[in-house]
């Protein structure tokens, strides 16, 4: 996609970054207020990474361009993704599973 | 013989080699850091209850609110280089590169006397596990800055950019394979500062 | 063609640029072939003096007895150094840089038809940061505190506090990027490089086996890298990532903040090694199947089924790990779990074996020396593989874990069963790497009696193991009261291991004969199909191929009826 920019689509990409930038300030001081609410730890960690996962997919979609990349990127990104998530739960799993015995 | 397709994409891809190339290698950074997140989460299920809590609640949230601000900048300014190369216009260019460089020295300035009060409080990686893991992980992450700051300098400098002037295609690759990479850095911090600062 | 204005560029190249520190793909793939196999001999020369050790203990070790202090006999310490780096080095310094360093950077731009690797410096930085790492491994040797001495898998808490595990871990992080830079390279190369006309289902087996593999290095290799990380903190900064509360060692509680857990080690480690079976494994299936295809004269059997069992095999070799840690208390839930998957991942390596014996159905067979060692790979890849089956299993597993079974059981897949594969590829692109062919006379006298004292070594060791003798005792088990009746195969399996050692000596030999005074080999000495026998024999620097090529037929073209000779190069019209 590198080679067919044209002036005007690059002009647009720009307003988007700067869009994006908005909003992942916003979203960090989102982050720091909700921190300070009153719920329990469960329901933080899930507040905290929900917001943390759109600022990421918010970089990764638009200053990574990934909203617009070739599948073969893609792929790879699921199947890293896929193995990311065998690696951080297995263990989990079987460390509660070790722990129940 | 050159190697084919490091300006022109393959057709069948649709790819230059460098962008495939850095996708690989973030790939592998995210097994990385994913390593490190999972030994995070193992660990904070082994610990004593509010063992965790109790030493995270020693980090300092402000100075860490501030270098997520400084570090999205930076992602803004590198997105905003490359952009401007794309418009060739190569003043702004430099200046957005500049910012960049400067936003990641901040980074890391800041960085520096977080550690430092830690350590003037007597609290080093051996003093506890969360603290080992904040330390291990804030420290591979400064890493990863201090060696993207190495690589933005080489394109900040003047040596690089007799590139720009013969091929300013492949200059222009290179810097988006670079914007790759500092956004993921930048990816990196997001869920370390909650994970580390705020749970 | 620019192949000519190209020469000029860089005829003025000097001899360092050339040979030392070349971008060349077949230059550094000769480099890694070079290096790895002089680890793989000093690999086998640590085994040569362990297994002394095993068959009479405490006895003045012969030759290089003088090295272990001066009652020239070996210390259990020593013997446990020895075994760390018996296997670090066969495995991370051996075996993988020669299955992906050396074939995988010599052949797949040949394979593919490309002019180099997609980053040719990059290539060059992987091998030396090999170099860096296999140098401070041998190193620490010689360091005051001698070498590391937990076992390759350096479970702790006995890691954290052995000696020589630090320069371990530092050797391993250069490895593990070694690795990275290399096989991020490879993918690239295989996705973007390919010629005109090289669809995905026309690459061969070789090549597919490389793109997994190096997937199943580009993702499983960072969390060991993490690992490595978190364990160097552990012996360097004082964390303890790896050490529980409450820790007794020598009747003292250990100073440690605590509450780490030595099973996270655990988990990560295995989440890279077990995949790394499969790395050894992967490079050697492709080798054999393009040695079979051209030896048999006939296009290989279920070629497709081949290849998606290959890509399933990596896939699911990330989801297996556990099976290592069955004793670690796993409750039953997850052990059903990694039991099942462990029993699917044979599921694939017996379409792959089976698809091969198929293969040979039929043809009309060269029994030249790659031949033979391809064929003899097979038998052994299903020794190896088919004892591995009691040991994904939990029940069978508790029983087995930790003895010489296990031993018999990874070496039989990966002495007997790659490092075979290995050298069959060595004899069969020996004459494309040099332009000379190998003596096949010297390659038989190398071939049998490697393969009757690899089953001499390894064979017994599944005696032992059934009987119950434990793999970490270092004087061979004679302390061990239910080990005396099967103790009498250590002397039989040592004197095959220095046997084996001899039948190596035909091959050094007859690399170094070949080299000099071989038979001059053509383009295409074996009548092959892939693409790199359309280059010439040794291929162009930097350019590789002297004319342009499109592919236009698949990787096994033997025998096709309609054909005038009993081949169709996948380059020929």
């Amino acid at each position: 996609m590198s080679t067919e920019h044209s002036k005007e689509s690059i002009q647009e990409h720009i307003r988007v970054y700067i869009m994006v930038f908005g909003a992942l300030a916003v979203l960090t001081v989102i982050t720091v207020l909700a921190s300070f609410l009153n719920v329990s730890t469960s329901e933080a960690i899930f507040l905290a990474l929900i917001i943390a996962s759109v600022k990421a997919s918010l970089v990764a979609g638009y200053f990574m361009h990934l909203i617009s990349e070739k599948s073969i990127i893609i792929s790879i990104l699921l199947l890293t993704v896929f193995f990311f998530f065998v690696m951080i739960f297995l263990p989990l799993i079987s460390y509660t599973d070790h722990a129940n015995i | 013989m050159e190697v084919p397709y490091i300006v022109k994409e393959r057709e069948d891809t649709g790819l230059i080699n460098s962008k495939l190339g850095i996708w690989i290698f973030l790939a592998s950074e995210i097994m990385l850091f994913g390593g490190l997140f999972s030994a995070y989460i193992f660990l904070r299920l082994a610990a004593p209850p509010g063992d965790f809590d109790y030493w995270a609640s020693k980090l300092s949230v402000p100075m860490a609110t501030v270098n997520t601000m400084i570090l999205i900048s930076s992602s803004v300014s590198m997105v905003m280089a490359w952009a401007s190369l794309k418009l060739n216009d190569f003043s702004k260019y430099k200046m957005y590169m500049g910012i960049t460089l400067l936003c990641s020295a901040i980074f890391l300035v800041i960085k520096y006397f977080e550690y430092t009060g830690k350590f003037h409080h007597g609290i080093y990686p051996s003093s506890s596990t969360f603290m080992a893991i904040y330390f291990t992980l804030t420290g591979l992450h400064g890493l990863h800055i201090l060696g993207g700051i190495a690589v933005m300098l080489y394109f900040y400098l003047p040596i690089s950019h007799g590139l720009w002037r013969e091929q300013p295609e492949h200059f222009s690759n290179r810097v988006e394979a670079l914007g790759l990479y500092w956004h993921f850095v930048d990816l990196v911090w997001i869920f370390l500062f909650p994970v580390l600062y705020l749970l | 063609m620019s192949s000519n204005s190209h020469s000029n560029d860089h005829h003025d190249e000097n001899f360092i640029q050339k040979y030392i520190f070349s971008v060349d793909h077949k230059v550094i793939g000769i480099q890694y072939g070079i290096t790895s196999l002089l680890f793989l001999l000093f690999g086998f020369s640590l085994m040569a003096i362990m297994r002394w050790q095993l068959a009479y203990p405490d006895t003045v070790i012969p030759i290089v007895g003088f090295l272990f202090g001066e009652s020239g006999t070996l210390a259990s310490e020593q013997y446990n150094s020895l075994g760390a780096m018996h296997g670090t080095i066969m495995i991370f310094l051996g075996i993988v840089p020669l299955a992906v360093g050396a074939f995988g950077n010599y052949l797949v731009p040949l394979q593919i038809g490309a002019v180099d690797m997609a980053f040719p410096k990059l290539n060059a930085a992987s091998y030396w940061s090999y170099f860096v790492g296999g140098v401070i491994m041998i190193s620490s040797f010689f360091m005051p505190e001698g070498a590391a001495r937990s076992g390759w898998t350096s479970y702790p808490p006995l890691s954290i506090f052995e000696n020589g595990q630090t320069i371990w871990l530092i050797s391993m992080i250069f490895l593990i990027t070694s690795s990275l830079l290399g096989s991020m390279n490879i993918i690239v190369t295989i996705v973007q490089l390919r010629v005109p006309g090289l669809t995905w289902m026309r690459l061969p087996l070789f090549v597919w086996a490389q793109f997994v593999t190096s997937f199943l290095l580009v993702l499983a290799f960072p969390p060991l890298e993490a690992a490595a990380v978190l364990q160097l903190m552990d012996r360097v900064a004082g964390t303890s990532f790896f050490l529980p509360s409450g820790l007794v060692m020598s009747g003292e509680i250990v100073d440690v903040a605590g509450s780490g857990s030595p099973l996270l080690w655990q988990h990560l480690f295995w989440f890279l090694a077990h995949p790394e079976v499969y790395v050894l494994i992967l490079p050697a299936l492709g080798i054999v199947g393009e040695i079979l295809a051209n030896n048999t004269r006939k296009p290989i059997w279920g070629f497709k089924s081949i290849i998606y069992s290959m890509v399933f095999l990596g896939f699911c070799s990330f989801i297996v790990w556990a099976h290592h840690m069955f004793l670690t208390g796993m409750g039953q839930a997850m052990s059903a779990f990694f039991q099942t998957t462990t029993m699917i991942i044979s599921i694939p390596s017996v379409i792959i074996l089976t698809s091969y014996f198929l293969s040979l159905w039929g043809g009309s067979i060269r029994f030249n020396t790659p031949m033979l060692f391809a064929l003899a790979f097979l038998p052994m890849f299903g020794i190896g593989g088919l004892t591995g089956l009691p040991l994904g299993l939990a029940a069978s597993d508790i029983y087995l874990h930790d003895t010489y079974y296990v031993i018999g059981h990874f070496h039989y897949v990966v002495a007997p069963g790659t490092i075979f594969a290995l050298f069959a590829g060595i004899y069969y692109w020996f004459p494309k790497i040099t332009g000379k062919k190998m003596n096949e006379m010297l390659g038989k006298l190398h071939f049998w009696p490697s393969l009757i004292f690899m089953n001499g070594i390894f064979m017994p060791m599944f005696i032992q193991g059934l009987a119950g003798v434990s793999r970490r005792l270092a004087d061979g088990g004679v302390s061990y009261a239910h080990a005396s009746g099967v103790l009498h195969l250590n002397e039989f399996m040592t004197t095959s291991a220095f046997l084996l050692g001899i039948a190596q000596i035909p091959f050094i030999i007859n690399i170094i004969m070949s080299l000099f005074s071989g038979e001059k080999a053509g383009r295409n000495p074996w009548n092959a199909t892939t693409v790199e026998w359309a280059a010439p024999s040794p291929p162009l620097p930097h350019v590789n191929f002297d004319s342009d090529i499109v592919v236009h037929h698949s990787s096994y073209e033997y025998s096709n009826p309609d054909a005038k000779k009993d081949f169709i190069l996948q380059t020929e019209k």
